[in-house]
């Protein structure tokens, strides 16, 4: 019989039977494989517990990975910026590095959940829940970030836009690997980035809607080079507007052309009816008027 | 099961006890340490009433395993008051300042207080709303505890 709702409320239990901190990537990998798919990875645990509680999901061991070291920076490596694979949202939220060099991920970072949520969850979390309004894989997706995966058989880059599959599920398996690195080039002279969240409230909540933009721009010949547009959830995964993205490249600075890009992604966007988070129709108006606030914001940060 | 041996302070005690893996902080708290004070909202990390201080970051307790403790600093409401039981500035502050109408998420209300206070002992208004922005009151509309944190400030600076 399934658990009721009295049953799932009371619940004290994560359903656990072992909790395991390995201190070195190579430990926690190994203690994955044993465990053949029976084991999860487990780091911030804000997904995670509710999930093991709701026992949405059921496993025999939790790897808890916060305890390895050398994955807690935020650090640049030329243009590039790299965060460790157990940085915070808190953190991303607070470093002046992001600030100044990806504004909109930081953003982003300080929309997620509460501060105590945000103290102990991760960026890289964020992105292995695959969900497709998630507040930091938006923006990273505008970014064209790159995150690393480890697992037995070794190491492999994917790009954030080959990364997610469906609505929960990614190109990572958290039962036999971990997401160590996510890497992408801080916004150039030319570049200016934008975060839009819609929601009911200023904390705590979920987004109705979230876009993230970034668009490089000349400014002397007023003419945008290219853009990219992230937007959720209005797909079954974070979304890049590439047709939207295909019409800027080239486009002269105008009124007009954020008015036809707004019109054509919205024609795009396929929002779930959701009785909490607005309708279909209600956020796909929202989206043209994301997108087109989103460009103008973005060009008006070039250079400042 | 495999038990786990947990060390860890818990306002300013060592503690070493062992603990099943699937054990959540707030229920080790309040069943096995008698630690009531922590309270139980939602179960989820929504409502904050059970945020307490890990190393001094505010975490909820709900959803944190309890082997997350293991070697650190843990300060819950009943860490506050000093050996004396007199009361910390901003329990006297929610006090002064009826910040409390049930009470229940007021555990959550100080600890988050006290840890924008021990980082920020003049914060503006915003600051402070900000920083109790994961704990939910259905009583006060959050006035009078906005007010007492920012009292506590003040008596937290006279008093050096």
């Amino acid at each position: 019989m399934a658990p009721t709702f009295k049953d799932l409320h009371w619940a004290k239990n994560i359903q656990v039977q072992q909790y395991l901190q390995p201190k070195t990537l190579e430990e926690a990998l190994e203690m994955l494989a044993s465990f053949a798919g029976r084991a999860r990875v487990i780091a911030g645990g804000t997904d995670v517990v509710p999930q093991l509680r709701g026992r949405d999901i059921e496993v025999e061991a939790l790897v808890d990975i916060t305890g390895i070291g050398g994955m807690d920076g935020i650090d640049e490596d030329g243009e590039n910026i790299v965060l460790g694979g157990l940085v915070t949202h808190a953190q991303v939220a607070t470093s002046e590095l992001i600030k100044k060099k990806a504004g909109l991920l930081s953003e982003g970072a300080a929309s997620v959940g509460s501060p105590q949520i945000r103290n102990v969850a991760t960026v890289a979390g964020n992105l292995v829940s695959g969900q497709p309004a998630a507040d930091t894989s938006i923006p990273l997706l505008a970014l064209d970030a790159i995150v690393t995966i480890a697992g037995s058989k070794g190491v492999k880059n994917i790009p954030l836009t080959d990364f997610f599959l469906d609505t929960g599920k990614t190109a990572l398996d958290c039962t036999r690997e971990i997401l160590t690195r996510i890497q992408f080039r801080g916004l150039k002279e030319n570049e200016g980035g934008c975060y839009l969240r819609l929601a009911k409230r200023k904390a705590l909540t979920l987004p109705m809607l979230v876009l993230a933009a970034v668009v490089n721009a000349d400014m002397e010949k007023r003419i945008i080079n290219h853009a990219a547009i992230a937007i959720g959830p209005v797909a079954p995964v974070p979304y890049r507007a590439r047709n939207v993205e295909e019409g800027l490249k080239g486009a002269p600075i105008s009124e007009e052309t954020f008015a036809a890009a707004a019109n054509s992604g919205m024609q795009e966007c396929t929002p779930r009816d959701s009785c909490l988070r607005g309708s279909c129709d209600y956020r796909q108006e929202m989206a043209r008027v994301f997108i087109k606030r989103g460009l103008t914001r973005a060009i008006a940060q070039i250079g400042s | 099961m495999n038990a786990l041996t947990l060390t860890f302070t818990l306002n300013g005690n060592n503690i070493s006890m062992d603990i099943s893996p699937d054990t959540l902080l707030v229920d080790l708290l309040r069943d096995r340490l008698g630690l009531t004070g922590t309270k139980v909202g939602c179960r989820e990390g929504e409502c904050g009433a059970c945020t307490v201080l890990l190393d001094g970051i505010p975490v909820n307790s709900c959803i944190l395993p309890a082997a997350k403790v293991q070697g650190r600093s843990l300060t819950t409401i009943e860490g506050l008051a000093d050996e004396k039981r007199q009361l910390h500035e901003i329990q006297q502050a929610f006090m002064d300042e009826g910040a409390a109408q049930c009470g229940f998420c007021t555990p959550g209300m100080i600890m988050n207080a006290k840890a924008l206070l021990d980082r920020n002992a003049e914060p503006n208004d915003q600051e402070i709303r900000r920083s109790l922005s994961g704990v939910l009151c259905r009583c006060t509309g959050y006035q009078k505890i906005v007010q007492a944190v920012a009292t506590a400030g003040e008596m937290k600076k006279s008093q050096g």
